[in-house]
């Protein structure tokens, strides 16, 4: 389908980091899925969270535990009971809500970020255990040298751990995917999962308009386009339109007049220039995408206006 | 081309059309996905169950036209992320925790130590070469058990003190009240599983610390071991830390075991790249180190208990013979048929 590689020259510089951080996993019924890579910023602040949620967890329980047995007067056992239960939460919290949440964790789910296979498979519980195993040296002893001052050990020393733990700290900073020392180990990725919403069709309000159509989504009659106006533009600028058409807030209808006025200018439009602009940006945009979809049927996917147009000069993308 | 197009102007939209025949069964999907991400798979009721992978497939090939027929971008976006979130719940993890741990005790540990067999070695050849080193140089010359043993962790028993005291020490249980032992227990058990854990960890730094940390463990073995026997007291000694050493330097070793298949992955990828390799070989080390932590905390167990109470020698050796018994049986003869795994084990194709 789409030809990432061949556009990303002639892409605007969004949609170059947008391609850069894109991962696809075939599934197995063989059609490809597409996942955006969780910013590092996002998982830090999921780590975050996390660390918040599991500290307070500790501290409540410690409390719970000195208050409700401390009383009764065994000591011995509450103190054993601290050590183990601080131990447990330490080193299963994460292992425990990524086996249970299928790769996400209370600050993973708020931030809307999972941990799946980097190959497609269901992740599996040896995957979630080696990479939260190794957050050992990555997360708890970078911690406990930050917040235990060095007793007595030289310059030397304090440099050469600040240089290792940095080492594991930065690295997602220094692969493509972003991958930590426990996603290398685990053979996993770290991906944003949001929800989309289903919004209505723009082209529907188009198709609206004239009762006699019928709702087809087909063009404004009353506004008809020709052929080659339909050809100045490509895909992105039929994404871009949808987006402005989808804008809502005080903005929105200067922002729809001027990019109606720039239509207008650019594709040489001869009919009424005082039509509402966001009747005629509908109208454009369902002919637009009636005619670049018929053309996409044919194998021409043209992305954007500067891509060649096939008819013309037959540089097209396209395999016709 | 021209002629395929009647008029581009009048043909009606056909990812409309497309949308509004299968807009109601993607918002099924949805709407099940919602509930199952929020409640689990298990509060889905039977029916839904069933429909659930139907409804996915059906939406996964909307997802594939709409990808070759659609520009429309919402409904791209909505349908790709949809299809996510249906993916995560059809193939998600199926068992449910207590069936992980039964099928983790019953196969993937014993067959992640067999798996693992030539690091775990390794990591035991460290080891037992610091045990010899410690033993010789502290024989040659006392002084060095001092390098070796760390003032808080010999507790008094150095050199300077007597046999008596020394042998006190390995029958009363003085060094705990009787109803410290939990304390004691626990305290051990988080110990020696961070330890554990830390030198797994470590392999990934090319596996040197981890040998180091082994080498260093043998070392005060040794050192401990030459102080005893230069006061004739070797075979208490050992009765005294086989109770539970039987369980935890197999469970030390086997984490140095873990870090090892780490290093290795890293310096010999074989025929696949070091990323495949090291993802490929960190889960089995990975199930490796959970299968020793698990160890440890049985070694807790005996160290914190067993070991205080029980002084008689020959019980002490009976105590950790059978556990060593129990252990290397566990590992040869433990899961040696396949699980009947549920999920795609994708890695083994």
């Amino acid at each position: 389908m789409t030809t990432t590689d061949a556009t990303a020259t002639t892409a605007a510089p969004e949609d170059k980091a947008r391609n850069r951080s894109e991962r696809r996993l075939l599934t197995p019924e063989g059609v490809p899925l597409i996942f955006q890579l969780a910013e590092r910023g996002e998982r830090a602040a999921a780590v975050l969270i996390d660390l918040v949620i599991m500290y307070l967890g500790i501290a409540t329980l410690v409390l719970a535990l000195v208050f409700g047995l401390g009383w009764v007067g065994i000591s011995g056992v509450v103190v054993g009971l601290v050590i183990l239960i601080s131990f447990l939460i330490r080193s299963f919290y994460f292992i425990y809500f990524e086996l249970r949440w299928q790769g996400q964790t209370p600050g993973k789910r708020l931030l809307g970020i999972r941990v799946i296979d980097r190959k497609g498979g269901y992740l599996r519980p040896d995957a979630v255990f080696a990479r939260n195993l190794l957050r050992e040296v990555e997360l708890f002893l970078p911690m406990t040298l930050l917040f235990s001052p060095s007793e007595g050990s030289g310059g030397w020393v304090n440099l050469l751990t600040l240089v290792w733990v940095g080492l594991f700290l930065l690295l997602p900073f220094f692969n493509k995917d972003r991958l930590r020392a426990g996603d290398l180990v685990a053979g996993t990725w770290v991906i944003s999962a949001p929800k989309a919403l289903l919004l209505p069709d723009v082209a529907a309000g188009a198709a609206r308009a004239p009762v006699r159509q019928g709702n087809t989504g087909a063009a404004d009659p009353e506004l008809p386009f020709t052929r080659s106006q339909l050809e100045i533009y490509g895909i992105y600028e039929l994404q871009t339109l949808e987006e402005v058409l989808r804008q809502q807030g005080p903005q929105s209808a200067e922002t729809r007049g001027e990019v109606a006025k720039r239509i207008q200018h650019k594709i040489a439009w001869t009919g009424d220039t005082d039509v509402d602009a966001e009747r005629f940006l509908k109208a454009f945009y369902a002919a637009l995408r009636a005619h670049l979809e018929s053309r996409m049927l044919f194998g021409e996917r043209r992305e954007n206006k500067f891509s060649g147009k096939p008819p013309a000069n037959g540089n097209g993308k396209g395999k016709s | 081309m021209s002629a395929s197009i009647k008029s581009p102007l009048k043909s009606p939209l056909k990812s409309y059309e497309f949308r509004r025949e299968r807009e109601s069964s993607w918002h099924e999907l949805e709407d099940m996905v919602a509930r199952a991400e929020k409640r689990g798979l298990k509060s889905l009721p039977a029916e839904e169950l069933l429909r659930l992978p139907t409804l996915y497939r059906a939406t996964l090939s909307s997802l594939s036209v709409a990808r070759s027929i659609s520009l429309d971008q919402n409904v791209l976006n909505y349908l790709e992320s949809l299809c996510a979130r249906a993916y995560f719940q059809v193939y998600g993890a199926r068992a449910s925790l207590w069936e992980g741990i039964v099928t983790f005790l019953t196969h993937g540990f014993p067959a992640a130590v067999r798996a693992t067999l030539r690091p775990n070695l390794l990591a035991a050849l460290w080891m037992v070469l610091g045990g010899v080193i410690g033993f010789l140089l502290v024989q040659a010359n006392g002084d060095w058990y001092y390098t070796f043993v760390g003032g808080d962790m010999a507790g008094g028993r150095s050199p300077a003190a007597s046999t008596e005291y020394l042998r006190d020490g390995l029958y009363d249980g003085t060094d705990t009240a009787a109803e410290m032992l939990y304390v004691f227990a626990t305290y051990l058990f988080s110990h020696n599983a961070g330890i554990g854990i830390f030198a797994f960890a470590l392999g990934f730094a090319l596996g040197i610390p981890t040998v180091l940390l082994l080498f260093y463990n043998g070392l005060t073995l040794g050192a401990f071991l030459a102080l005893y026997d230069s006061r004739g007291l070797t075979w208490d000694l050992v009765g005294w830390l086989s109770v539970h050493g039987t369980t935890e330097i197999f469970a030390i070793v086997l984490c140095g075991g873990g870090g090892l298949v780490l290093a290795g992955a890293i310096i010999f990828p074989d025929r696949e790249t070091r990323l495949e390799s090291l993802a490929r070989r960190g889960r089995t080390a990975g199930t490796l180190i959970m299968g020793a932590v698990l160890m440890l905390f049985v070694a807790g167990l005996l160290e914190g208990f067993a070991r205080q109470l029980v002084t008689e020698i020959s019980a002490r050796y009976l105590i950790g013979g059978l556990m060593l018994a129990f252990w290397l049986s566990y590992f040869t003869l433990g899961g040696r048929e396949q699980p009947g795994d549920p999920g795609r084990r994708h890695d083994d194709d």
